[in-house]
């Protein structure tokens, strides 16, 4: 490259950086450059000197920036349009392709919840429940095709899209090969925990075959963590678009309630999901992460509420009420416990000394930790009395994982706040933790059922 | 001459149109324009013109369009619409308006 072409790159290089200016913007302004410098070396400056007057006239790029950002006010917001601009972009016909692609896997996502009817299998059963076939099926509609899309986006070697396909084919083995009686807890086990399991071979084709590495799977926190907010903002649309659809037809005295119950809202539910993953791959670099965000909003809240309990528990003298779903209900805040530590870790920067937030993690994570011990040990004391039923095993089992998983992180915190172990060590843990969530939850798929008789 | 950006701002609107009412053209061209017309006293720091032209377009006195230029780049050419042509002679009006005013007073006071 000639010395001056070489200049031209850099300085359209720095407009590049600039927000406010966009690639058309660019083009246009370069154009000008050239024009410009074509006609300084016609009036006999040498190439360089032409560049440099030419660059001096068209204003500083901080100026620039500044004028641009005036007319362009809304390119200070960062937009997150999936289709091309018009500038032609060499990524343009990849876009496309892509968005045929997931568009296509969102209409098949939505057929599959509508497919097994061409079988005589209704998605409600007679006494308008979710029919058990749909229960323990559940993960399959949308998984694979998740699958698929990540597949195909990684490039993943035929050996390991075997292996996924392989994976799939077991888990719906034991989906379906046992003889579960009609409202069993261990069908409605098999069909909470599925889900869990399925999600860590969706996990295996995001990292593209990469799972075994500790940054693979903390992207795919994060990735599953996005697509949660964009997941629900959809659903929020999704669920103002079906209230006016009723409305509308109610008014012209059509009733469409059972349409919109049994095709409007599963096939939308399905399809959602694949759009929504498709959005947070598209954004990751353009809008800020919303989980962390989340994180730091709600973690100092929690803390407070973990100690005021804590602290009028031991004022009032007032035991736990040992119910039927307390159990579940502190598993609930271990999980959303462990989902702030990790959301937290998932965005710090791990070279960072340890700050005010970092010792309120600590804080939280004990403050989660007294409670949760507290009401293990209530629980433990009448367990006797109450049985070992499935639900109570999966519940108990659970809250141990998630009680195992948050000690060890306490104390990495304490040492990562006494500046004893470095940031790594943390987050480590809780990559390293996550196949046994995968694993806790295949195991109650494929073992409780028999273990417990189907009950 | 340094006009003052106030002045510089005020009058870009109704230079850009009035030079793209003698037919399409683009960014380079019309700063090259405006020199030659003030002949040399009214120079714009070439990048700030653009945010007016795109000002222009979406206030819709003006269109863009994609061409090439003699030598095959990409080259946004600028046209004014109708409503741009509607804008020109309003502006026109008040220009004289002040104009008119100043001439007035110094005719008066001092002549130059």
């Amino acid at each position: 490259m000639p010395p001056v072409e070489e200049q031209i790159a850099q300085w359209r290089g720095y407009l590049r950086r600039r927000r406010a200016i966009n690639g058309a913007d660019v083009e246009e302004l370069e154009g000008h450059l050239r024009d410009q410098m074509a006609m300084l070396t016609m009036a006999g400056l040498a190439g360089d000197e032409a560049f440099l007057v030419a660059v001096k006239r068209m204003g500083s790029v901080d100026s620039l920036s500044r004028e641009f950002a005036r007319e362009h006010s809304e390119r200070l917001w960062k937009q997150l349009v999936v289709t091309q601009n018009e500038s032609a972009d060499a990524t343009a016909p990849l876009l496309r392709r892509e968005t045929a692609v997931v568009l296509t896997l969102a209409v098949a996502a939505a057929f599959a919840v509508k497919a097994p009817e061409l079988f005589g299998v209704h998605l409600l059963d007679g006494n308008a429940k979710l029919a058990s076939f749909y229960q323990r099926n559940a993960g399959f509609f949308v998984m694979p095709m998740l699958v698929i899309y990540f597949a195909w986006k990684r490039g993943v070697t035929a050996a390991t899209a075997a292996s996924l396909a392989i994976l799939f084919a077991i888990a719906a083995v034991f989906a379906n090969i046992y003889p579960f009686p009609a409202r069993s807890s261990t069908q409605n086990l098999t069909s909470l925990h599925l889900p869990i399991a399925l999600w860590f071979i969706v996990g295996a084709a995001y990292t593209g075959g990469r799972w075994l590495t500790g940054d693979g799977r903390m992207n795919f926190v994060r990735f599953s963590g996005e697509l949660f907010i964009y997941y629900v903002l959809i659903a929020l649309g999704g669920g103002v678009l079906t209230g006016f659809t009723v409305m509308m037809f109610d008014a012209i005295g059509i009733k469409i309630d059972s349409f919109v119950g049994t095709w409007l809202v599963p096939c939308g539910a399905a399809g959602a999901v694949i759009i929504a993953s498709w959005l947070v791959e598209a954004k990751q670099s353009v809008i800020e992460n919303m989980a962390p965000v989340l994180t730091r909003v709600f973690t100092p809240m929690f803390t407070v509420i973990l100690l005021t309990f804590l602290a009028t528990m031991a004022w009032t003298g007032h035991a736990i009420d040992v119910k039927r779903e307390v159990l579940i209900s502190f598993d609930l805040l271990l999980v959303l416990v462990v989902g702030l530590v990790l959301y937290a870790v998932s965005a710090r920067e791990p070279l960072a000394r340890p700050d005010l937030f970092d010792r309120l993690q600590l804080l939280l994570v004990m403050s989660a930790l007294a409670v949760d011990v507290i009401a293990l040990a209530a629980i433990a004391a009448r367990i006797n009395e109450f049985g070992f039923t499935p639900n109570r095993v999966a519940a108990l089992g659970e809250n141990i994982i998630l009680l195992v998983n948050l000690m060890w992180s306490g104390w990495l915190y304490l040492q990562f706040v006494r500046t004893r172990a470095p940031f790594t060590a943390l987050e480590r843990w809780q990559t390293d933790y996550l196949p046994v969530y995968s694993a806790w939850a295949a195991l109650v798929v494929i073992v409780f059922p028999p273990l417990f008789r189907f009950i | 001459m340094d006009l003052g950006k106030d002045l510089v701002a005020a009058s870009a609107t109704p230079l850009v149109l009035a030079i793209l009412a003698d037919g399409d053209s683009y960014g380079y061209a019309i700063i090259k324009r405006v020199t030659e017309l003030s002949g040399g006293h009214l120079q714009w720091t070439d990048g700030m013109l653009y945010p007016v032209l795109h000002r222009l377009e979406r206030q819709g006195l003006v269109a863009a369009k994609w061409g090439k230029s003699e030598t095959g780049r990409r080259r946004k050419y600028y046209r004014l619409t109708r409503e741009g042509r509607a804008q020109l002679a309003a502006e026109r009006q008040r220009w004289k308006v002040v104009d008119q005013t100043l001439h007035a007073i110094w005719m008066k006071t001092s002549p130059a």
